[in-house]
Protein backbone atom coordinates (compact mmCIF):
# COMPACT_ATOMS: atom_id res chain seq x y z
CA UNK A 1 0.00 0.00 0.00
CA UNK A 2 1.01 3.12 -0.96
CA UNK A 3 2.33 6.33 1.68
CA UNK A 4 2.45 3.48 4.14
CA UNK A 5 6.08 3.59 5.77
CA UNK A 6 8.43 0.54 7.00
CA UNK A 7 8.87 -0.34 10.44
CA UNK A 8 12.24 -0.40 11.67
CA UNK A 9 11.43 -1.63 15.57
CA UNK A 10 9.14 -3.99 17.67
CA UNK A 11 8.86 -3.69 21.19
CA UNK A 12 7.93 -6.77 22.57
CA UNK A 13 6.46 -6.45 25.97
CA UNK A 14 6.31 -10.37 27.17
CA UNK A 15 4.69 -9.97 30.69
CA UNK A 16 4.01 -7.30 32.70
CA UNK A 17 5.62 -9.63 35.92
CA UNK A 18 8.64 -8.22 37.32
CA UNK A 19 10.60 -8.52 40.68
CA UNK A 20 11.28 -4.47 40.96
CA UNK A 21 8.67 -1.78 41.60
CA UNK A 22 10.25 0.84 39.70
CA UNK A 23 8.03 4.07 40.26
CA UNK A 24 8.22 5.10 36.57
CA UNK A 25 7.65 2.13 35.16
CA UNK A 26 6.52 2.19 31.50
CA UNK A 27 4.00 -0.30 31.62
CA UNK A 28 0.24 0.57 32.23
CA UNK A 29 -1.49 1.46 35.37
CA UNK A 30 -3.93 -1.49 34.88
CA UNK A 31 -1.03 -4.91 34.44
CA UNK A 32 -1.80 -7.79 32.40
CA UNK A 33 -1.69 -11.04 34.50
CA UNK A 34 0.13 -14.11 33.59
CA UNK A 35 -3.04 -16.28 32.44
CA UNK A 36 -3.49 -13.57 29.59
CA UNK A 37 -0.19 -13.37 28.21
CA UNK A 38 0.48 -14.52 24.33
CA UNK A 39 1.81 -18.22 24.31
CA UNK A 40 5.06 -19.00 23.13
CA UNK A 41 3.99 -19.94 19.54
CA UNK A 42 2.08 -16.74 19.30
CA UNK A 43 5.17 -14.75 19.91
CA UNK A 44 6.87 -16.35 17.79
CA UNK A 45 3.83 -15.99 14.92
CA UNK A 46 4.24 -12.37 15.57
CA UNK A 47 8.15 -12.05 15.30
CA UNK A 48 7.85 -13.90 11.47
CA UNK A 49 5.30 -11.49 11.01
CA UNK A 50 7.25 -8.18 11.65
CA UNK A 51 10.41 -9.76 9.99
CA UNK A 52 8.07 -10.13 6.98
CA UNK A 53 7.25 -6.62 7.47
CA UNK A 54 10.73 -5.45 6.97
CA UNK A 55 11.02 -5.40 11.01
CA UNK A 56 14.71 -4.99 11.65
CA UNK A 57 15.05 -4.99 15.65
CA UNK A 58 12.81 -6.59 18.22
CA UNK A 59 13.29 -5.38 21.61
CA UNK A 60 12.22 -8.46 23.94
CA UNK A 61 11.04 -6.06 27.31
CA UNK A 62 8.55 -6.32 29.86
CA UNK A 63 7.72 -6.25 32.83
CA UNK A 64 11.13 -8.38 33.32
CA UNK A 65 11.06 -11.01 30.20
CA UNK A 66 12.86 -13.34 32.24
CA UNK A 67 9.79 -13.94 34.03
CA UNK A 68 8.87 -15.85 31.53
CA UNK A 69 10.61 -19.55 31.14
CA UNK A 70 10.08 -19.82 27.56
CA UNK A 71 12.24 -16.71 26.89
CA UNK A 72 15.27 -18.74 25.49
CA UNK A 73 12.75 -20.42 22.48
CA UNK A 74 11.54 -16.77 22.46
CA UNK A 75 14.56 -15.20 21.50
CA UNK A 76 15.42 -18.43 19.41
CA UNK A 77 12.34 -17.53 17.51
CA UNK A 78 13.16 -13.84 16.90
CA UNK A 79 16.76 -14.55 15.23
CA UNK A 80 15.53 -16.88 13.24
CA UNK A 81 12.59 -15.13 12.21
CA UNK A 82 15.72 -12.54 10.73
CA UNK A 83 15.67 -10.45 13.73
CA UNK A 84 18.31 -8.43 15.69
CA UNK A 85 17.67 -9.49 18.88
CA UNK A 86 17.92 -6.88 22.10
CA UNK A 87 17.32 -8.11 25.41
CA UNK A 88 15.52 -5.56 28.04
CA UNK A 89 15.94 -6.73 31.60
CA UNK A 90 16.66 -5.42 35.04
CA UNK A 91 18.67 -8.29 35.38
CA UNK A 92 16.82 -10.23 38.19
CA UNK A 93 15.65 -13.58 37.22
CA UNK A 94 18.58 -14.40 35.11
CA UNK A 95 21.31 -16.89 36.01
CA UNK A 96 24.63 -17.53 34.56
CA UNK A 97 23.22 -20.28 32.69
CA UNK A 98 20.20 -18.43 31.24
CA UNK A 99 22.71 -15.51 30.00
CA UNK A 100 24.49 -18.37 28.38
CA UNK A 101 21.93 -20.40 26.70
CA UNK A 102 20.39 -16.89 25.36
CA UNK A 103 23.62 -16.31 23.99
CA UNK A 104 23.80 -19.91 22.30
CA UNK A 105 20.40 -19.22 20.92
CA UNK A 106 20.93 -16.13 19.13
CA UNK A 107 20.85 -13.23 21.34
CA UNK A 108 22.67 -10.16 20.13
CA UNK A 109 22.62 -7.32 23.10
CA UNK A 110 21.56 -6.73 26.34
CA UNK A 111 19.93 -3.78 27.69
CA UNK A 112 20.67 -3.30 31.46
CA UNK A 113 18.69 -1.01 33.54
CA UNK A 114 20.07 0.36 36.63
CA UNK A 115 18.67 2.41 39.23
CA UNK A 116 21.53 4.19 41.11
CA UNK A 117 25.33 3.96 41.14
CA UNK A 118 24.88 2.22 44.80
CA UNK A 119 22.87 -0.35 46.56
CA UNK A 120 21.06 1.71 49.02
CA UNK A 121 19.71 3.96 46.61
CA UNK A 122 19.34 1.92 43.78
CA UNK A 123 17.12 -1.10 45.83
CA UNK A 124 15.35 1.80 47.15
CA UNK A 125 13.97 3.05 43.61
CA UNK A 126 13.82 -0.49 42.11
CA UNK A 127 12.18 -1.75 45.46
CA UNK A 128 13.91 -4.53 45.37
CA UNK A 129 16.82 -5.49 48.19
CA UNK A 130 19.44 -7.21 46.19
CA UNK A 131 18.85 -5.87 42.83
CA UNK A 132 21.77 -3.54 42.46
CA UNK A 133 24.07 -6.52 43.45
CA UNK A 134 22.36 -8.85 40.90
CA UNK A 135 22.62 -6.26 38.37
CA UNK A 136 26.14 -5.93 38.41
CA UNK A 137 27.17 -9.48 38.59
CA UNK A 138 24.97 -9.73 35.61
CA UNK A 139 26.69 -7.20 33.55
CA UNK A 140 29.86 -9.19 34.44
CA UNK A 141 28.46 -12.26 32.75
CA UNK A 142 27.59 -10.31 29.84
CA UNK A 143 30.71 -8.84 29.65
CA UNK A 144 32.29 -12.92 30.50
CA UNK A 145 29.80 -14.03 27.07
CA UNK A 146 31.45 -11.45 24.81
CA UNK A 147 27.63 -9.74 24.43
CA UNK A 148 27.17 -5.96 23.88
CA UNK A 149 25.81 -4.17 26.64
CA UNK A 150 23.97 -1.24 27.05
CA UNK A 151 22.97 0.37 30.57
CA UNK A 152 19.94 1.98 30.62
CA UNK A 153 19.78 4.69 33.43
CA UNK A 154 16.14 6.06 34.28
CA UNK A 155 17.20 9.78 35.50
CA UNK A 156 14.94 11.85 37.71
CA UNK A 157 15.48 14.47 40.77
CA UNK A 158 16.73 11.67 43.56
CA UNK A 159 19.32 10.46 40.66
CA UNK A 160 20.36 13.57 38.62
CA UNK A 161 22.99 14.74 40.75
CA UNK A 162 24.82 11.56 40.22
CA UNK A 163 24.55 11.51 36.80
CA UNK A 164 28.94 11.69 36.51
CA UNK A 165 29.22 8.42 38.85
CA UNK A 166 25.94 6.69 36.62
CA UNK A 167 28.33 7.33 33.83
CA UNK A 168 32.10 6.42 35.18
CA UNK A 169 29.82 2.74 36.67
CA UNK A 170 28.52 2.24 32.70
CA UNK A 171 32.68 2.67 31.79
CA UNK A 172 33.80 0.27 34.21
CA UNK A 173 31.23 -2.20 33.22
CA UNK A 174 32.13 -2.18 30.05
CA UNK A 175 28.99 -0.90 28.49
CA UNK A 176 29.61 -0.05 24.75
CA UNK A 177 26.23 2.41 25.51
CA UNK A 178 24.60 4.25 28.09
CA UNK A 179 21.11 4.98 27.62
CA UNK A 180 20.64 8.61 29.80
CA UNK A 181 16.89 8.29 29.96
CA UNK A 182 14.86 11.46 31.66
CA UNK A 183 11.61 10.13 33.28
CA UNK A 184 8.63 10.12 30.72
CA UNK A 185 5.81 11.36 32.58
CA UNK A 186 2.85 8.62 31.73
CA UNK A 187 1.32 6.30 34.06
CA UNK A 188 3.21 5.13 36.85
CA UNK A 189 6.08 8.39 36.66
CA UNK A 190 3.00 10.34 36.49
CA UNK A 191 1.43 9.27 40.05
CA UNK A 192 4.87 9.65 41.34
CA UNK A 193 5.77 13.01 39.57
CA UNK A 194 5.70 14.56 42.93
CA UNK A 195 8.94 12.91 43.76
CA UNK A 196 10.70 11.96 40.65
CA UNK A 197 10.20 15.29 38.35
CA UNK A 198 14.18 17.18 38.42
CA UNK A 199 14.83 20.93 38.67
CA UNK A 200 15.17 22.86 35.45
CA UNK A 201 19.01 23.58 37.15
CA UNK A 202 19.37 19.63 37.45
CA UNK A 203 18.49 19.06 34.13
CA UNK A 204 20.51 22.24 32.48
CA UNK A 205 23.60 20.42 34.71
CA UNK A 206 22.78 16.93 33.26
CA UNK A 207 22.86 18.22 29.84
CA UNK A 208 26.60 19.43 29.74
CA UNK A 209 27.59 16.62 31.79
CA UNK A 210 26.36 13.91 28.74
CA UNK A 211 28.02 16.85 26.36
CA UNK A 212 31.24 16.58 28.01
CA UNK A 213 31.43 12.90 28.99
CA UNK A 214 30.37 11.91 25.09
CA UNK A 215 33.33 14.21 23.76
CA UNK A 216 35.96 12.22 26.18
CA UNK A 217 34.73 8.77 25.87
CA UNK A 218 33.92 8.89 21.49
CA UNK A 219 35.25 5.68 20.28
CA UNK A 220 34.67 3.85 23.69
CA UNK A 221 31.19 4.44 24.80
CA UNK A 222 28.09 5.90 22.79
CA UNK A 223 25.79 7.60 25.24
CA UNK A 224 21.84 8.72 24.01
CA UNK A 225 20.63 11.28 26.01
CA UNK A 226 17.00 11.92 26.24
CA UNK A 227 16.34 15.54 27.29
CA UNK A 228 13.44 15.90 29.47
CA UNK A 229 10.43 18.12 26.88
CA UNK A 230 8.96 19.24 29.59
CA UNK A 231 11.17 21.90 30.10
CA UNK A 232 12.49 22.00 26.18
CA UNK A 233 11.46 24.34 23.75
CA UNK A 234 10.28 21.99 21.07
CA UNK A 235 8.30 18.39 21.56
CA UNK A 236 10.55 15.51 21.05
CA UNK A 237 9.65 13.16 17.85
CA UNK A 238 8.06 10.97 19.73
CA UNK A 239 8.49 7.33 18.56
CA UNK A 240 10.35 8.94 15.50
CA UNK A 241 6.63 9.74 14.41
CA UNK A 242 3.40 8.13 15.42
CA UNK A 243 2.93 4.42 13.34
CA UNK A 244 6.60 5.73 11.32
CA UNK A 245 9.08 3.64 12.34
CA UNK A 246 8.03 1.26 15.32
CA UNK A 247 5.25 -0.60 17.36
CA UNK A 248 4.71 -2.18 20.62
CA UNK A 249 2.79 -5.24 21.38
CA UNK A 250 1.54 -5.69 24.78
CA UNK A 251 1.88 -8.54 27.22
CA UNK A 252 -1.80 -9.67 26.00
CA UNK A 253 -1.16 -8.97 21.94
CA UNK A 254 -2.85 -5.38 21.85
CA UNK A 255 -0.95 -3.88 18.74
CA UNK A 256 0.18 0.11 19.90
CA UNK A 257 2.11 2.85 18.04
CA UNK A 258 3.94 3.67 21.56
CA UNK A 259 4.08 1.48 24.67
CA UNK A 260 2.06 4.38 26.38
CA UNK A 261 -0.84 4.83 23.47
CA UNK A 262 -3.30 3.14 25.91
CA UNK A 263 -3.52 6.24 28.13
CA UNK A 264 -5.08 7.46 24.76
CA UNK A 265 -9.00 6.22 25.91
CA UNK A 266 -9.95 7.49 22.83
CA UNK A 267 -8.62 5.06 20.19
CA UNK A 268 -9.15 1.14 20.04
CA UNK A 269 -6.33 -1.00 19.68
CA UNK A 270 -6.77 -4.54 17.69
CA UNK A 271 -5.60 -7.73 18.77
CA UNK A 272 -2.89 -10.35 16.80
CA UNK A 273 -5.06 -12.84 17.29
CA UNK A 274 -8.24 -10.79 15.42
CA UNK A 275 -5.74 -9.48 12.59
CA UNK A 276 -2.58 -9.90 10.23
CA UNK A 277 0.02 -7.58 11.96
CA UNK A 278 1.06 -5.53 8.71
CA UNK A 279 -2.85 -4.90 8.80
CA UNK A 280 -3.28 -3.64 11.91
CA UNK A 281 0.52 -1.31 10.89
CA UNK A 282 -1.41 -0.37 7.79
CA UNK A 283 -4.78 0.34 8.25
CA UNK A 284 -5.36 0.01 12.19
CA UNK A 285 -7.51 3.11 13.32
CA UNK A 286 -5.19 3.51 16.10
CA UNK A 287 -2.27 3.82 13.67
CA UNK A 288 -3.72 5.61 11.03
CA UNK A 289 -5.54 8.49 13.31
CA UNK A 290 -1.70 10.36 13.48
CA UNK A 291 0.26 8.96 11.15
CA UNK A 292 1.92 11.54 9.16
CA UNK A 293 1.10 15.06 8.89
CA UNK A 294 -3.01 15.38 7.88
CA UNK A 295 -4.13 15.61 10.78
CA UNK A 296 -2.35 18.23 12.47
CA UNK A 297 -3.98 21.23 13.77
CA UNK A 298 -2.19 24.44 13.37
CA UNK A 299 -0.03 25.57 14.88
CA UNK A 300 1.62 22.29 13.97
CA UNK A 301 0.44 22.19 10.21
CA UNK A 302 2.28 25.64 9.27
CA UNK A 303 5.03 24.72 11.27
CA UNK A 304 8.48 23.82 9.43
CA UNK A 305 10.01 21.17 12.24
CA UNK A 306 6.31 19.41 11.45
CA UNK A 307 8.49 16.51 9.57
CA UNK A 308 11.03 16.68 12.07
CA UNK A 309 9.51 16.32 15.27
CA UNK A 310 6.47 14.99 13.98
CA UNK A 311 4.21 16.96 16.44
CA UNK A 312 5.38 15.45 19.44
CA UNK A 313 3.48 12.86 21.88
CA UNK A 314 0.09 11.80 21.15
CA UNK A 315 -0.22 11.25 25.15
CA UNK A 316 0.80 13.93 26.48
CA UNK A 317 -1.91 16.39 24.38
CA UNK A 318 -4.02 13.97 25.56
CA UNK A 319 -3.28 14.10 29.19
CA UNK A 320 -3.50 18.12 29.28
CA UNK A 321 -6.10 18.81 26.82
CA UNK A 322 -8.34 15.57 26.58
CA UNK A 323 -7.59 15.76 22.77
CA UNK A 324 -4.78 13.66 21.51
CA UNK A 325 -4.79 15.19 17.99
CA UNK A 326 -3.86 19.02 19.91
CA UNK A 327 -0.78 20.19 19.52
CA UNK A 328 1.73 18.93 22.22
CA UNK A 329 1.73 21.17 25.14
CA UNK A 330 5.31 20.57 26.04
CA UNK A 331 5.89 23.15 22.87
CA UNK A 332 6.90 26.51 22.97
CA UNK A 333 4.17 26.80 20.29
CA UNK A 334 1.56 25.70 22.30
CA UNK A 335 -0.93 27.64 24.54
CA UNK A 336 -0.66 25.14 27.10
CA UNK A 337 3.07 25.50 27.42
CA UNK A 338 3.21 27.35 29.79
CA UNK A 339 0.81 25.58 32.47
CA UNK A 340 3.13 22.23 31.22
CA UNK A 341 6.12 24.35 31.83
CA UNK A 342 4.55 25.75 35.57
CA UNK A 343 3.61 22.14 36.58
CA UNK A 344 7.03 20.54 36.21
CA UNK A 345 8.81 23.65 38.15
CA UNK A 346 6.43 23.18 40.80
CA UNK A 347 6.49 19.36 41.11
CA UNK A 348 10.39 19.79 41.02
CA UNK A 349 10.00 22.09 44.23
CA UNK A 350 7.65 19.84 46.04
CA UNK A 351 10.11 18.66 47.66
CA UNK A 352 8.68 14.92 48.19
CA UNK A 353 10.64 11.48 48.03
CA UNK A 354 8.30 8.65 48.81
CA UNK A 355 7.16 6.36 46.06
CA UNK A 356 3.66 5.18 45.16
CA UNK A 357 5.71 1.56 44.07
CA UNK A 358 4.40 -0.04 40.97
CA UNK A 359 2.40 -3.06 41.84
CA UNK A 360 -0.52 -5.48 40.01
CA UNK B 1 39.74 -1.74 24.30
CA UNK B 2 39.91 0.13 20.75
CA UNK B 3 39.64 3.76 22.68
CA UNK B 4 40.38 5.91 19.63
CA UNK B 5 42.53 3.44 17.86
CA UNK B 6 43.68 4.59 14.70
CA UNK B 7 42.92 2.80 11.48
CA UNK B 8 46.54 2.12 10.46
CA UNK B 9 47.75 -0.54 7.89
CA UNK B 10 48.61 -2.64 10.27
CA UNK B 11 45.63 -3.20 12.33
CA UNK B 12 43.27 -5.88 11.99
CA UNK B 13 39.49 -4.20 12.15
CA UNK B 14 36.19 -6.44 12.55
CA UNK B 15 32.95 -6.56 13.59
CA UNK B 16 32.45 -7.13 17.31
CA UNK B 17 29.69 -9.72 18.51
CA UNK B 18 25.99 -7.67 18.18
CA UNK B 19 27.23 -5.94 15.31
CA UNK B 20 26.48 -7.55 11.80
CA UNK B 21 25.47 -7.23 8.08
CA UNK B 22 21.64 -7.86 7.15
CA UNK B 23 19.91 -8.13 4.27
CA UNK B 24 16.55 -6.76 4.39
CA UNK B 25 14.97 -8.22 1.56
CA UNK B 26 11.67 -5.42 2.03
CA UNK B 27 13.75 -2.78 1.44
CA UNK B 28 15.74 -4.62 -1.17
CA UNK B 29 19.31 -3.44 0.58
CA UNK B 30 21.62 -4.08 3.13
CA UNK B 31 22.12 -2.44 6.84
CA UNK B 32 24.65 -3.03 9.27
CA UNK B 33 22.88 -4.29 13.01
CA UNK B 34 24.17 -3.29 16.06
CA UNK B 35 22.15 -1.91 19.64
CA UNK B 36 19.84 0.28 18.87
CA UNK B 37 21.04 1.31 15.33
CA UNK B 38 20.36 0.14 12.05
CA UNK B 39 22.74 1.91 8.89
CA UNK B 40 21.65 1.56 6.01
CA UNK B 41 25.00 0.49 3.50
CA UNK B 42 25.52 1.43 0.05
CA UNK B 43 27.34 -0.85 -2.42
CA UNK B 44 30.31 0.48 -1.60
CA UNK B 45 29.87 0.21 2.11
CA UNK B 46 28.60 -3.38 1.73
CA UNK B 47 31.92 -3.98 -0.20
CA UNK B 48 34.23 -2.76 2.75
CA UNK B 49 32.69 -4.74 4.81
CA UNK B 50 32.64 -8.03 3.13
CA UNK B 51 36.22 -7.72 3.08
CA UNK B 52 36.74 -7.26 6.95
CA UNK B 53 36.86 -10.13 8.02
CA UNK B 54 38.49 -10.49 11.17
CA UNK B 55 41.93 -11.73 9.96
CA UNK B 56 42.81 -9.00 6.74
CA UNK B 57 44.80 -5.95 8.18
CA UNK B 58 43.44 -2.89 6.62
CA UNK B 59 46.64 -2.82 4.26
CA UNK B 60 45.45 -5.88 3.08
CA UNK B 61 41.42 -4.69 2.98
CA UNK B 62 42.93 -1.86 0.96
CA UNK B 63 44.77 -3.80 -1.89
CA UNK B 64 41.81 -6.11 -1.98
CA UNK B 65 39.46 -3.22 -2.75
CA UNK B 66 42.15 -1.29 -4.81
CA UNK B 67 42.47 -4.72 -7.03
CA UNK B 68 38.45 -5.02 -7.10
CA UNK B 69 37.42 -1.80 -8.20
CA UNK B 70 40.47 -1.13 -10.19
CA UNK B 71 40.85 2.04 -7.76
CA UNK B 72 43.95 4.63 -7.23
CA UNK B 73 45.15 2.70 -3.52
CA UNK B 74 45.41 5.88 -1.93
CA UNK B 75 42.24 6.81 -2.69
CA UNK B 76 40.37 3.65 -1.07
CA UNK B 77 42.74 3.96 2.34
CA UNK B 78 41.36 6.95 2.62
CA UNK B 79 37.71 6.36 2.03
CA UNK B 80 37.75 3.20 3.29
CA UNK B 81 39.91 4.23 6.73
CA UNK B 82 37.12 7.47 7.28
CA UNK B 83 34.35 4.60 6.72
CA UNK B 84 35.31 2.30 9.46
CA UNK B 85 36.71 5.36 11.70
CA UNK B 86 33.46 6.73 11.77
CA UNK B 87 31.57 3.32 12.66
CA UNK B 88 34.66 2.25 15.41
CA UNK B 89 34.19 5.93 17.01
CA UNK B 90 30.16 4.44 17.19
CA UNK B 91 32.04 1.17 18.39
CA UNK B 92 30.39 -0.41 14.93
CA UNK B 93 33.76 -1.84 14.35
CA UNK B 94 37.01 -2.59 16.49
CA UNK B 95 40.50 -3.40 15.45
CA UNK B 96 43.41 -6.01 16.70
CA UNK B 97 47.00 -5.18 16.24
Amino acid sequence: MNGVPIPMALLAELTHRCPLKCPYCSNPLELTRRSNELSTAAWIDVFQQAAAMGVLHVHLSGGEPASRRDLEDLTEGARAAGLYTNLITSGVGLTRDRLKALADRGLDHVQLSVQGVDAETADRIGGFKGGFETKMRLAGWVAEEGLPLTVNAVMHRQNLDRLDETIGMAVRRGARRLEVANTQYHGWAYRNRFALMPTPDQVRRGGRIVAEARERLKGEMVIDYVTPDHLGTYPKPCMGGWARIGLCITPRGAVLPCHAAETITTLSFENVADRPLADIWANGPAFTAYRGTDWMPDPCRSCERKTRDWGGCRCQAFAWTGDAGQTDPVCSKSDRHADVRAAAVAEAQAGADAFDYRTF
Amino acid sequence: MSVAAAITEEVTPYLPRGVRLHHCSVRAGWFLLAPERALKMDAIGVAILNAVDGTRSFGAIVDKLASDFKAPRERVAADAGKFLRDLADRRMVEVKS
